[in-house]
């Protein structure tokens, strides 16, 4: 008992690996992951109404701006959609390595490495074919991100180094890495009102997604996540990885290599993560700079633990949080709220979220 | 060149950096090793000092108060860090997620409500005038001393005897070190934790208090640069322990100060290393004093960042 | 704290009173088109009631929104990413805006690849980067705000006890370093000994270290702040605090230091209104505006109580030499402060050329610090 309730370890990800392959029980677990859930957002979206009321706002009217701005039109879905893309990619370095047990919050230095690794790539490739170097670029930055957080997982491994603190560490530390390279050795100077590195070469810049203004950073995320869901559930590695996520001396007696596991998680979902930014670079800037420090990697951390580590809720989890995202400029026109109102709701669902989960198990009665 | 003083400018603007960057940093230390202690992580502490800093400069504002400032504060904290532990203490919940959830939620709330509170000025905290002795203004600007610095050092002097000394210490330990234990002697860990870290959050709150209410003395919504999130990484860089907390709170804040104050000696390139210097310091040394066979000397067993 | 939402709520209720009235006549030039109507939005990096640069424009924008037949919608805080294409998509499509004023450096790349969807809309930027072959629906201007720096550097050079300024910068950009160099070359138009220090903090919005970098100066003896950041209410209180004056940059912080404040450098983005309107009543408008005091592009900040009356006498001067052109900003011999000449005795540069000015990595004479940029 002691230790399930302050595990630094994802709650599902505890109980017997085993139980997770039979599939009537992964089903029932499923639905009530998915009612857990949406009684948690229902719980969240009525405390945020009641704030809102207290504020002197009409509650409906507030929630009918939210569904409008997130989905009600053809634009509102193609903005939800272009904000859902990167926290797709950045959830992944939450929680691939949640599968092995580790709680990484490094996806914002990882993003940025990436971007970083997306930018050398392109200055160092230039002349390329533009699909070929739009390619390289984004395995260079998902390389870079890779390294980035598998560094953490080697502390983990071989010094026992904490991966929460190490990976917030690390964010720091690749914000101001980043920000010197960009104001000193790589800084373009015939870009005269902000420092940012030079750019890549135009014919390595990514569109977007035919008839739709939603870049093709989605699809990406849309297939990584696919990988994902397929390497964690329907494969050998997956398996040991969850092993070794839900007991880590079960799997040092079945003979897996922990330290290899630890370091391919981690590599894995600094991997995603750095993809993110090399598509920021890629699709968006063009360029590294303080742009890509806007919070994508922390919010990724939300979106995993929303989506209670499975990848494929990932998709749904980052729709509704970049519908939140999208809508939120339309509540401070219509309505005057300051920006953090969609902050403060993101807040509000995390914590309904989490604390629903106490009822696990106890949602569909006689399962368990 | 009157008044110039060259090096030693750098030096003691260091150390004032260093007494006025450091208290936020020790309020929030000292407040999530209470919480640390008990075994719990509150990784939320910089949405608490968000909304302290907040609250804070709101009250003074509308009272013209500080004073009340800071309580008002400490009461936002602690109502942040009761919920962390009212939340924590359901079922299966993971203490981490939450404080990341805090954390948003934090700095939502201040944010929304601290809108109106970005142009007003308020009332600050007054400095304790103690350098009065010398004439020279640098060192009596960086002896103005505040006296929540006082009594932040004074608190980590008395926790760290407490911790030891009391029965309530001995409580808190044991629910961090050997929560089984403390059950089979009938203590209610949970409630144990709750105190501990609404108590946690108070000190937070009392941080953010000093950022809106002493120094830099402003609220706006990028007051906190995550003052409280690497208070996290400072109390494993101090081993969970008061006294260290505030040793290591001096070293951060200085480090702080240290890339303004090079630079008017002439050392202008590099600033953002230097401005990382605090996170790449503790790095290293959790690299250095982590091991992987044993947990970090000092670690509360019960932690789930020490597992 | 209700600085201007409550005169801006009034006028979007279509309150059509006095005070609207006469401020609109006081924009000047656009009475005729009295009868243009559409809605404008304006877009924020940060909160629009800094004391700073997202204030300058908040205020520019209520005195747009003041003329009879405009509304205005505003969103703050939206980062330089994809976020800002679909905020003013957002504006456009949702709330029928016609005229944009995305108002951070780094929206420009986001407005030019949007403007050629939207043809009707204009595209209004504060940064003048517009340049042939740009898109013909946007805008760039700005003020050259090394004037207005020139101007407080003659006070403080008048006023400093100790010859010695600081200048925060946040970023190493040319117009800060302009800036830097406006001030100091007005501080030693009057005291040739007075220098100034620099301190780059590397962001735009860190109130702890642009109060340490205050402490530090001063520690070196520099009792005259001056911060070109977001927002300089922290440098300029701190100061304040500290006994020493300070200057102003992008809107009037002159409340905030009632004892040390000399003058400020302020922006005058209202002129923007103009191109809107223009936009709205379908006449020219120019794609790139620049310009200092000669154009009203830019300002200074009412002087505090600790500028004597023939010091001010002295400043409004040098401003009617900026505004007639007889004083030039860079006159030649000016030499930089590792001792090269960047400007020949006897030449000057024109205080609109522009290319000159986008081309400063150095810093004159008398200012210790470096650009890191030679």
């Amino acid at each position: 008992m002691s230790g399930t309730e302050t595990t630094g370890m994802p709650a599902p990800a505890r109980r017997a690996p085993g139980a997770r392959l039979l599939p009537g029980a992964a089903a029932s677990e499923g639905i009530e992951a998915v009612l857990l859930s949406a009684l948690a957002l229902l719980v969240a979206f009525l405390l945020f109404g009641v704030f809102v009321a207290v504020q002197g706002h009409d509650p409906v009217a507030v929630h009918r701006t939210l569904w409008l701005g997130a989905f009600g039109t053809r634009f509102s879905i193609e903005n939800t959609l272009t904000l859902a893309a990167p926290i797709i990619l950045t959830a992944m370095a939450t929680l691939i390595p949640a599968r092995v047990g580790l709680l990484v919050i490094g996806g914002e230095g990882a993003l940025i490495m990436g971007g970083l690794g997306a930018v050398l790539a392109g200055l160092a490739l230039a002349g390329l074919p533009g699909l070929l170097g739009a390619l390289l670029c984004c395995l260079a930055g998902a390389l870079a991100g890779a390294l980035w957080l598998a560094l953490a997982g080697a502390l983990k491994h071989w010094r026992g180094v904490n991966e929460t603190i190490a990976t917030l560490l690390l964010n720091y530390i690749a914000i101001a890495v980043m920000l010197h390279l960009v104001t000193g050795p790589l800084r373009d100077l015939a870009v005269p009102i902000k420092a940012q590195s030079w750019s890549i070469p135009e014919a390595f810049r990514m569109g977007d997604i035919p008839g739709w203004s939603v870049h093709w950073g989605l699809l990406i995320g849309v297939a990584v996540v696919a990988c994902v869901h397929v390497l964690t559930r329907h494969t050998v590695t997956g398996f040991s990885m969850a092993i070794l996520g839900g007991n880590r001396r079960a799997a040092q007696m079945a003979g897996l290599d922990i330290g290899r596991l630890t370091l391919l998680a981690c590599a894995l979902g600094g991997a995603a993560a750095g993809l993110a930014g090399a598509i920021e670079v890629v699709a968006v800037h063009g360029a590294a700079s303080e742009s890509l420090v806007v919070g994508f990697g922390y919010t990724g951390i939300l979106v995993a633990f929303l989506a209670r580590q499975n990848a494929l809720a990932v998709l749904l989890v980052a729709l509704i949080i970049g519908g939140i995202a999208a809508s939120g400029g339309l509540l401070q026109r219509r309505f005057g709220m300051p920006d953090a109102a969609t902050e403060l709701l993101q807040g509000m669902i995390f914590l309904c979220v989490l604390a629903s989960n106490a009822l696990a198990g106890r949602l569909l009665p006689g399962r368990r | 060149m009157e008044g110039a003083l060259g090096w030693w400018g750098v030096l003691i603007a260091v150390l004032g950096g260093a007494v006025r960057v450091s208290t936020p940093y020790l309020f929030v230390a000292l407040g999530e090793t209470l919480t640390e202690r008990a075994g719990r992580v509150n990784l939320g502490l910089e949405g608490t000092l968000v909304l302290g800093a907040m609250t804070a400069f709101a009250t003074s504002v509308l009272t013209g108060s500080p004073w009340l400032g800071v309580l008002a504060a400490g009461i936002a904290g602690l109502g942040l860090g009761a919920l962390h532990a009212v939340i924590c203490n359901l079922p299966r919940v993971n203490d981490i997620a939450v404080g990341i959830a805090l954390f948003v939620f934090g700095t939502g709330l201040a944010f929304y409500l601290g809108k109106d509170f970005i142009q007003p000025r308020a009332e600050m905290l007054p400095g304790l005038a103690l350098g009065t002795w010398s004439d020279i203004p640098a060192v009596q600007s960086a002896l103005e001393i505040s006296p929540l610095f006082l009594l932040g050092m004074a608190l980590a002097f008395f926790l760290s005897w407490a911790l030891r000394r009391t029965r309530w210490g001995l409580l808190l330990r044991m629910a961090g070190e050997n929560a089984e234990a403390g059950r089979a002697l009938g203590l209610s860990v949970p409630r144990i934790r709750l105190a501990a870290t609404a108590a946690g959050g108070f000190l937070s709150g009392i941080g953010g208090a000093f950022l809106s209410l002493d120094y830099p003395g402003n609220w706006n919504e990028g007051l906190s640069s995550g003052q409280g999130l690497m208070a996290v990484a400072l109390v494993i860089f101090a081993r969970w322990e008061p006294v260290r907390c505030f040793w290591a709170s001096l070293l951060f804040g200085g480090a702080t100060a240290l890339g303004p104050a090079l630079q008017t000696v002439g050392i202008t390139s590099g600033y953002y290393l230097f401005n990382a210097a605090p996170y790449m310091l503790t790095l290293l040394l959790l690299v250095w004093a982590s091991s992987p066979r044993e947990t970090l000397a000092g670690a509360p067993r019960e932690l789930s960042i020490s597992r | 704290m209700a600085r201007s939402s409550i005169t801006r709520r009034g006028v979007l209720s279509g309150a059509a009173n006095v005070m609207t009235a006469s401020a609109f006549a006081a924009m000047g030039g656009f009475r005729a088109l009295a009868a243009t109507e559409g809605t404008v939005g304006f877009i924020y990096v940060g909160p629009r009631d800094d004391y700073g640069w997202n204030q300058a424009h908040a205020v520019a924008a209520a005195s747009i929104a003041e003329a009879p037949g405009i509304s205005l919608v505003e969103q703050e805080r939206v980062p330089e990413t994809e976020e800002v294409a679909r905020v003013m998509e957002g504006m456009i499509q949702l709330d029928g805006v016609k005229v944009l004023f995305p108002t951070s450096f780094g929206y420009w790349p986001f407005i030019q690849e949007l403007a050629p969807k939207y043809p009707d809309v204009l595209f209004i930027h504060a940064g003048g980067l517009w340049k042939p072959g740009d898109q013909p629906n946007t805008i760039g201007y700005r003020g050259y705000m090394e004037e207005p720096h020139y101007l407080a550097g003659i006070a403080a050079g008048h006023l400093s006890k100790t010859g010695k300024l600081g200048f925060i910068g946040a970023k190493p950009l040319y117009f800060v370093f302009n800036n830097c160099n406006g001030l100091t070359l007005g501080a030693r138009s009057v005291n040739p000994e007075a220098t100034t220090q620099v301190v780059i903090t590397g962001e735009w919005n860190n109130p702890v270290k642009e109060a340490d970098a205050v402490n530090a100066m001063i520690d070196q003896g520099v009792d005259v702040i001056c911060a070109n950041v977001d927002s300089p209410k922290v440098a300029i209180e701190t100061a304040e605090r500290r006994g020493v004056m300070s200057v102003g940059y992008h809107t009037d912080q002159s409340d905030l230091a009632p004892t040390g404040f000399l003058t400020g450098a302020e922006w005058n983005w209202a002129k923007g209104g103009e191109f809107a309107m223009a936009h709205l009543a379908d006449t020219e408008f120019p794609n790139l505006y620049r310009g200092g005091f000669a154009r009203d592009m830019v300002k200074i900040s009412p002087f505090g109580a600790a500028v004597p009356e023939a010091v001010r006498t002295e400043v409004l001067a040098a401003r009617d030499g900026f505004l007639d052109g007889s004083l030039l900003l860079y006159k030649g011999p000016v030499s930089d402060n590792k001792g090269n000449t960047v400007v020949d005795a006897g030449t000057g540069i024109a205080n609109d050329d522009n290319d000159f000015k986008l081309s400063v990595k150095w810093l004159v004479e008398g200012v210790i610090g470096e650009t890191g940029l030679e």
